[in-house]
């Protein structure tokens, strides 16, 4: 059961994040290895969407750098971010609701399309060729989540634990090295989430790929992160293995709370 | 001609190389394999097993869904002269240690993660299974297991020594005799364990041809393999007919696409137990619900029309010019367009086995154009017994017996049968095999039932479960739980029903509502409800099942034999029954005592006369854990009718 887990890949430094006077962030720093799972936790509120928005360029933050493969940036942008090969989730799904499961997960092979625009439209030649092997590459994701049943339905008309895997499925159509997931698993009954967490499994397995994972059940991020990072009110107050963490009383404290 | 299974692949291969054997749907796309292929995989995983070990005699389990290569290992397992043991995928782990230690397996085929989990797991139970071997490798990468190997490895071994030794399986092949025991199914058995039941070669064989015979089957059939390939009943279609006829076996991407690959495909021959069926109808009906006025009203004016003329043009008797030219037009309309969306459109020859089919189920699909016909038998006897010709097909009987088959009825009204298709033997239990197998041949059904006037075979009910009414008004008339069971079954908003009154003075039963029925029949009411439980034990539900109870008992009081089986008490339980829990057994038959005694509490509330119990219920979830659900159950009566007898 050992994995190999590499050099640092991404490495978040003294990030500071405000919105006008609220701060979002202060100074916070970690890194991410190669191929393991790393979970972001914290409570409502503690930034930790925020410090996945600041990642993938959606914020600017004030202070800090983000260094991704030996690269450091002040801040990201996010057509770079995607380019570079970081892919995301979000956690109130943004799929294209009117639009096939199929088409959805194509979506996100869009960066990787070659052929113009006017090639596509009349599927001629090399973008035909193409195409054929794009759909390939979104019928094995197709495979991989087990949704061969729902290829063509409206992803608007799926339950909303279907749809979270279909939102997976684009993130992973784009080939991600590292993939951001922003609380993969909320709003979802047991067995869903079960189901979800080997997906997320399988992925770091099979692909490789490093996840960075948002999640507020603490079950299922103790289960399956190889580290985890505490976020509370924008601070960093925990970090290391999932056993370093539980065991930290500032975590404890800002999650139970303290007697005063 | 005898034959053996790996002769008639050799013969496909040599005769037809490049017709397709079977097909997968993977990746969105079909994907053929064709028949000198199959034997060359066939050839290779041979040689693969040979060189791990796997001897003549010995037996190894195949478990997981229809997937080309379960049925290649299949092959290649017999070839050597071993014998293939199939387990139901879905069985849970502590169900698969018996037949494991009980025919000594040392190797196991495992379609994907799911089942190595499974056999993983019971591997200290079982210290003689040595090797595993996974077909797909999906979240197998990290095990480390030293007796997991993938079945591309195993192959690709077997590949060189092919190479090596071409001639190794032909020799092989050419060792195996039609007599020589072919497979073994275990039967899931209502009590105690389950039994190996052993079949030749040839009981499988010549039962397939048989049956292929009497409906002209060839080549060409297109075929869908969806159901378990441990239950004989898939294993006869998609493996035993597949290689007796060369026709093509369709596997589905995953369960829960068969409807759209059954679309896809258009199978010509399709055989599903009556739940499939009542499934299918089910969903028609829900959906027509859900349509609107126009198509619903075209939809029950020309179903009328299918009821009235349908099973007269199907018997291929004679219909009036008028109802000719309306039923083309409504096949212009409905059935047609009914028929693509089933799936159906290209279907010759439909069978339906395994328990009794309702009557408006049956001519259901018989009047919107599908040839569904029924048919008898059993594991013990490689399914075809008995088989309704195209002509006269009927609800409540099973055909005329076939080829090769006698059929006598004992003096208790057992039926007896003999066949080429029987038997050899229970896998180390001469005890229950001396029970059904007696002197001359005979097997012993346990079914009792009776030849009616036109040759038909005509099943009651299981001759251990016929019982007597004991005390109170009816004294002494006969009890045919299962009779009465189905009657109520066939009620779309019932999907379970356990009946008792051996020995009682009244008959009574526990219900379990059809949760997608009920549900939208509550939802087109606005009745709200919580879940399952919380719909079981509406009032307004109770009064849907009364009525259903009702008219049953108003149906059974003209019947001279069983009028005494009317139903004076019913609940509605508060869970689904599941095979999990062990109140059905993996054929989805309700196991009766074990339900008596699971829940004795409400029996007793029944007979008592109490008009509401209390009951806690353990259940199990598929992963194994278990929790509890509560609730207290109402009672009630329903009407019975003073017997009538039937004008003669």
């Amino acid at each position: 059961m050992s994995k190999k887990i590499g050099d640092v890949i991404l490495d978040v430094k003294n990030i500071s994040l405000s919105f006008g006077g609220v701060k979002a962030l202060t100074d916070i720093s970690f890194n991410v290895r190669e191929h393991e799972i790393r979970s972001i936790i914290g409570p409502n509120g503690a930034g930790k969407s925020s410090m996945l928005n600041c990642i993938n360029g959606v914020y600017t933050p004030q202070q800090g750098s983000i260094t991704f493969r030996g690269q450091t940036f002040g801040h990201m942008d996010s057509h770079q971010v995607a380019t570079m090969g970081i892919g995301r989730t979000f956690q109130n799904l943004a799929l294209f609701k009117g639009m096939s499961v199929l088409d959805n997960i194509m979506s996100g092979r869009n960066l990787k399309i070659k052929s113009n625009i006017l090639l596509q439209a009349l599927r001629w030649g090399p973008a035909e060729r193409e195409e054929i092997m794009h759909r390939e590459a979104v019928e094995r994701i197709i495979d991989f989540l087990e949704i061969q049943a729902y290829r063509k339905t409206p992803v608007g008309q799926l339950p909303y634990g279907l749809q979270k895997r279909v939102d997976l499925g684009r993130a992973l159509a784009m080939e991600p090295q590292v993939l951001l997931l922003d609380e993969p698993m909320a709003g979802m009954n047991v067995e869903e989430k079960q189901d979800m967490c080997r997906f997320v499994l399988d992925v770091n397995d099979e692909f490789g790929t490093t996840v960075v994972l948002i999640e507020h059940d603490m079950g299922v991020v103790m289960d399956i992160s190889d580290r985890v990072v505490v976020l509370d009110y924008g601070k960093k107050i925990g970090d290391g293995t999932p056993d370093e963490v539980i065991n930290n009383e500032d975590v404890i404290r800002a999650y139970l709370g303290t007697s005063h | 001609m005898q034959t053996t299974f790996p002769r008639l692949l050799q013969m496909h291969a040599s005769e037809r190389p490049h017709a397709p054997a079977m097909r997968e749907k993977e990746y969105g796309i079909w994907q053929s394999l064709s028949w000198s292929d199959l034997s060359a995989m066939v050839q290779q995983l041979a040689a693969g097993l040979h060189q791990a070990g796997l001897r003549r005699g010995e037996h190894m389990v195949v478990v997981g869904a229809n997937r080309p290569r379960l049925y290649a290992t299949m092959l290649a397992v017999q070839s050597l002269g071993a014998i293939p043991v199939p387990l139901y995928q879905d069985a849970a782990a502590a169900e698969c240690v018996f037949p494991i230690n009980n025919a000594e397996v040392r190797f196991a085929f495992a379609e994907d993660q799911e089942q190595v989990d499974k056999l993983l797991e019971i591997r200290e139970q079982c210290p003689q299974l040595e090797r595993i071997y996974y077909d797909d490798p999906r979240g197998l990468r990290k095990y480390d297991e030293p007796c997991l190997a993938s079945l591309d490895e195993l192959q690709a071994g077997g590949k060189v020594f092919v190479e090596l030794h071409p001639d190794f399986f032909a020799s092989e092949v050419e060792k195996a005799k039609p007599g020589d025991v072919g497979a073994m199914f275990f039967t899931s058995g209502t009590t105690g364990n389950p039994k190996g039941v052993v079949h030749t070669h040839n009981s499988l064989l010549n039962r397939a041809r048989v049956g292929a015979d009497f409906d002209k089957l060839t080549g060409s059939e297109e075929v869908l393999a969806y159901l378990p390939p441990a239950w004989i009943g898939q294993n006869i279609f998609s493996y035993a007919q597949w290689l007796a006829c060369g026709y093509v076996v369709n596997c589905p991407e995953s369960a829960a696409t068969v409807t759209i690959d059954m679309k896809e495909i258009g199978p010509t021959y399709y055989f599903a137990p009556p739940r499939i069926f009542e499934g299918l109808l089910t969903s028609v009906m829900i959906r027509m619900e859900d349509a609107g006025a126009i198509k619903r009203g075209m939809f029950h004016y020309f179903m009328d029309v299918a009821k009235r003329v349908g099973p007269a043009l199907m018997d291929g008797k004679d219909v009036g010019l008028g109802d000719r030219l309306l039923y083309a037009l409504g096949n212009l309309c409905v059935y047609g367009p009914l028929r693509n969306t089933l799936g159906m459109s290209r279907v010759r020859v439909a069978y339906t086995a395994g328990e009794a089919i309702g009557p408006d189920l049956f001519s259901f699909f018989r009047s919107i154009g599908i040839n569904l016909k029924q048919l008898y038998g059993s594991t013990e006897t490689a399914v075809f017994v008995c088989l309704q010709p195209d002509h006269e097909a009927r609800a409540d009987t099973v055909g005329v017996p076939c080829e090769g088959v006698e059929i006598k009825v004992a003096d208790n009204g057992e039926i007896l049968v003999k066949s080429p298709g029987l038997l050899k033997e229970y896998y180390k239990n001469p005890a229950a095999t001396a029970e059904v197998l007696t002197e001359g041949g005979w097997y012993h059904t346990s079914d009792a039932g009776f030849i009616d006037s036109n040759g038909h075979l005509k099943i009651i009910d299981r001759v251990k479960d016929v019982g007597r009414i004991k005390g109170g008004a009816n004294d002494g008339a006969m009890f045919a739980p299962k009779y009465v069971e189905n009657k109520l079954k066939f009620f779309s908003h019932i999907k379970e029903v356990v009946a008792y009154g051996d020995g009682r003075d009244k008959v009574c039963v526990f219900i379990n509502i059809d949760f997608d029925a009920v549900g939208n029949w509550a939802e087109r009411r606005n009745l709200p409800y919580a879940g399952y439980t919380d719909l079981a034990q509406k009032p307004e539900v109770y009064q849907l099942i009364k009525e259903c109870v009702e008219k049953v008992n108003a149906d059974l009081s003209v019947d001279a034999l069983l009028a005494g089986s009317q139903v004076s008490r019913f609940l509605v339980l508060h869970k689904e029954l599941d095979a999990d829990d062990g109140e059905l057994t993996r054929t989805n038959k309700v196991r009766r005592g074990f339900i008596a005694e699971r829940y004795n509490v409400l029996v007793d509330a029944l007979y008592e006369g109490k008009s509401s119990q209390f009951i806690e219920t353990q259940v199990k979830f598929e992963d194994g854990r278990t929790g509890k659900v509560s609730a207290t159950l109402k009672i009630e009566d329903a009407k019975t009718f003073a017997p009538v007898k039937a004008a003669a």
